[in-house]
């Protein structure tokens, strides 16, 4: 078995908050724009007090882009709208006969469309319109995703709430390192919906504000919406198509915490293990690590138990570190792909981003977030954190080739 | 998957047969009407009571199962939890919309919330056990037990671990099983003239919940191996047999091989046609059963086909009411080939040590 053999990253896409594309997010990024403010897409009663991250597009201008039909889900929408830039941005037009995979990730699939359909169906069960239910499924939005990028070899959806993208790309890179895949696209997407924001809501962890990560006086966070895929390439893939490597997948760990079904430990445990797991798998020190793109909710219990579990590794030497949900807000399920996106652009050009709107450094934590953006600087492995309901936690580290 | 040593130490299932538990009833039971339900065992036995309380159903199910299989196979903590299913929790899901809608978004409590995410029932065994090791969850319809074996057989490939606990789980709710059948899935009704009959369009509901404990450490503690798990989409009725010939020579087998066929006829024609042109061909001297006449449609039942592969290879006699023919007692290599929807089909390798 080739457990030994690289797995490289050859591009990227995604689409959020802050931006249709890599460019913009990157402007938006450099310019410290955050994407959070009053819903304009969602139907909620919630309009005027809980700011959200949209997608700053209507389904029918998404479908446009996607070159799909407009009464699909908003997650197919958004996933292919990424996955088709990512192997754009890779230079991929087709897979040249390799084997190619699509492993995905979201936590709530064709919900946006299922709480219309659901209720009309409670009034009279045989109410509602099929076609908004028949994309509920996670798998779904994969599906569709797969057959608009011509992948037919193997499709998978991973689904373990925060950290389903992280999942979803690191169970790519081992199908590709056991000889399975030459070709895997990987990430995730999730539409903003009803269901999430009320669920989210009825737990007291949103901000009624732009969040705060890991400040002192953070009051919640901020969900979002969006998709970020990648692409990993095995050493075969690399000739066969030409590409050109940016980074390596070097590190991954899947721990869980097995202390509550949404809460986090505040001694860390499972964020401890996963950054632990990640950083052995890739046999580098802490102090290899030039740049942490942390999970950072702005929830006061992830941050102190992320930011504990960083403590135990780092101490006392921290690397750079932020969150850019503080721009993109909560993706969930996207949120690891968005941020791959993000941890791969780091390193291919030399950026660290801000954690926006930090003042006060938290009192448990010796250590606080970068507040600048910074670029050219010599950025050689980043770790990228995922953690999420169920005690899911899950570190990814990208390396420079 | 390439050959790799995985064996399978222990297998639980909950099914609509009242199979949970040792000493089989000998009886078959039917569907009432175009729908089966499982037959859940005494929980307490396994779940402290209080908790019971608070799961939904699929909870329930999925965790008994998996508390069982650890239980079979004498593992306290596995090394890893990988959980396959296609629908997720919809028993909390379907709470938490309907208090959406009556409530208009307000004052609302969490509870339904939190226990509809699809990596639930992984995510309470992993509580249960306090196991901090790999956890995962896959949510692709007809792949997503299909996912989570290969995931499993891999990590065991890779010697990450000497022990993975894999399963799946599937519910159907009265909602469900009301909007699938608008999409023509089932029967309008059951037919009395046989599961397999085809004088009716459509299938019957089914619903399950199967986990297994593999290992990739030989020793007195396997029941069987799994030789191998193949996955393909959207192939053409026609295609099928190659993709079946080149799935068993990647394993150097040939169909004479094979003691046993499992195959995932469900009772609609034009979902078996294919079925039924592979028993004309490659299947042709076959010994082939079907499945889904006690465990009904569902996108994971394939979890329940290796149950059954499982239970025949362990003792083809005790199993043998399950099975619509005689078979013969000298079962060693099973193949199972599945489909559902004509989209998601997968090829699934088990036999004794």
């Amino acid at each position: 078995m080739q457990t030994g053999s690289k797995v490289y990253i050859a591009g990227a896409g995604i689409i959020s908050a802050i931006g249709n594309n890599i460019a913009q997010c990157i402007a938006a990024l450099e310019n410290s724009n955050a994407g959070i403010g009053e819903m304009q897409q969602l139907t909620s009663v919630h309009k005027k007090t809980l700011p959200v991250a949209e997608v700053k597009a209507s389904n029918k201008i998404l479908a446009e882009w996607a070159q799909l039909p407009a009464n699909i889900t908003r997650t197919a929408l958004l996933g292919t709208i990424a996955a088709r830039e990512t192997l754009h941005n890779a230079g991929i037009r087709n897979f040249n006969g390799l084997r190619a995979g699509l492993l995905s990730a979201n936590s709530v699939g064709g919900m946006d469309k299922t709480e219309d359909f659901y209720a009309l169906f409670l009034k009279d069960n045989t109410a509602g319109r099929l076609r908004n239910v028949i994309n509920h499924e996670c798998g779904s939005a994969t599906k569709i995703m797969a057959n608009a990028l011509g992948i037919k070899d193997f499709i998978t959806t991973v689904s373990t709430a925060c950290s389903s993208s992280a999942n979803a790309i690191f169970f790519g890179a081992r199908l590709i390192k056991n000889n399975i895949l030459d070709v895997v696209v990987a990430g995730g997407a999730d539409a903003l919906t009803r269901f999430t924001l009320n669920g989210f809501n009825s737990l007291m962890i949103l901000d009624n504000e732009a969040c705060k990560p890991f400040d002192e006086n953070r009051k919640g966070l901020n969900l979002g919406e969006g998709a970020g895929y990648i692409v990993m390439l095995s050493e075969k893939a690399l000739q066969v198509l030409n590409a050109q490597p940016v980074c390596t997948l070097s590190g991954y760990c899947n721990a869980n915490d097995a202390y509550h079904q949404t809460a986090s430990s505040p001694s860390g445990t499972g964020s401890f293990l996963a950054m632990k797991g990640a950083l052995q798998k890739s046999g580098l020190q802490p102090s290899a690590i030039d740049y942490i793109n942390l999970h950072g909710t702005g929830t006061k219990n992830n941050d102190v138990s992320e930011g504990t579990a960083i403590k135990e590794i780092f101490d006392p030497h921290y690397p750079k570190m932020s969150s850019t949900k503080s721009f993109t807000g909560h993706t969930l399920g996207a949120s690891g792909g968005i941020e791959a996106v993000f941890s791969m652009l780091a390193i291919q050009r030399g950026f660290i981003y801000p954690n926006l709107r930090f003042t006060t450094q938290m009192k448990e934590l010796p250590f606080m977030p970068e507040t600048t953006f910074a670029k050219g600087v010599e950025v050689n492995h980043v770790l990228s954190n995922s953690f999420g309901f169920g005690g899911n936690c899950s570190s990814l580290i990208f390396s420079k080739i | 998957m390439e050959e790799a040593n995985i064996y399978i130490n222990a297998v639980a299932g909950i099914s609509p047969q009242s199979v949970f538990n040792e000493g089989f009833s000998q009886s078959v039971i039917k569907p009432s009407g175009n729908r089966f339900v499982c037959m859940e065992p005494d929980y307490d036995e396994l779940i402290d009571a209080k908790l019971i309380r608070r799961m939904s159903r699929i909870i329930k199910m999925g965790t008994a199962a998996a508390l069982k299989c650890l239980q079979q196979a004498n593992v306290e903590i596995p090394g890893g939890i990988v959980m396959g299913t296609a629908y997720g929790c919809l028993q909390d899901t379907e709470i938490f919309l309907k208090r959406i809608i009556d409530y208009k978004e307000e004052m609302l409590t969490p509870t339904a919330f939190i226990q509809s995410t699809h990596n639930t029932v992984g995510a309470q065994i992993a509580l249960l056990l306090q196991c901090h090791n790999y956890n995962n969850t896959f949510v692709q319809s007809g792949h997503s037990f299909e996912s989570a074996l290969l995931d499993g057989a891999l990590l065991l490939k890779e010697d990450e671990m000497n022990e993975v606990l894999v399963g799946a789980a599937d519910e159907i709710t009265p909602a469900s099983h009301a909007i699938l059948e608008r999409f023509g899935l089932y029967k309008k009704q059951a037919g009395d003239n046989g599961f397999y009959n085809y004088t009716s369009k459509g299938t019957v509901a089914g619903e399950g919940a199967c986990f297994f404990l593999l290992s990739n450490v030989q020793g007195e503690k396997n029941i069987a191996k799994l030789n191998g798990i193949e996955t393909f989409l959207d192939v053409p009725d026609e295609e099928v047999e190659n993709k079946i010939n080149q799935f068993l020579a990647a394993h150097h087998l040939s169909i004479n091989d094979i003691d046993l066929i499992i195959a995932g006829r469900n009772g609609d024609k034009k979902n078996d046609a294919v079925y039924d042109m592979l028993d004309k061909n490659i299947f042709t001297d076959k010994q082939t059963i079907n499945y889904k006449h006690l465990c009904g449609e569902y996108p994971t039942s394939s979890s329940f086909a290796l149950w059954l592969a499982l239970k025949l290879v362990k003792d083809a006699g005790a199993a043998q009411f399950l099975c619509n023919q005689i078979i013969n007692r000298d079962v060693k290599k099973i193949l199972i080939y599945n489909h559902y929807l004509h989209t998601y089909h997968s090829l699934l390798l088990a036999g004794a040590c």
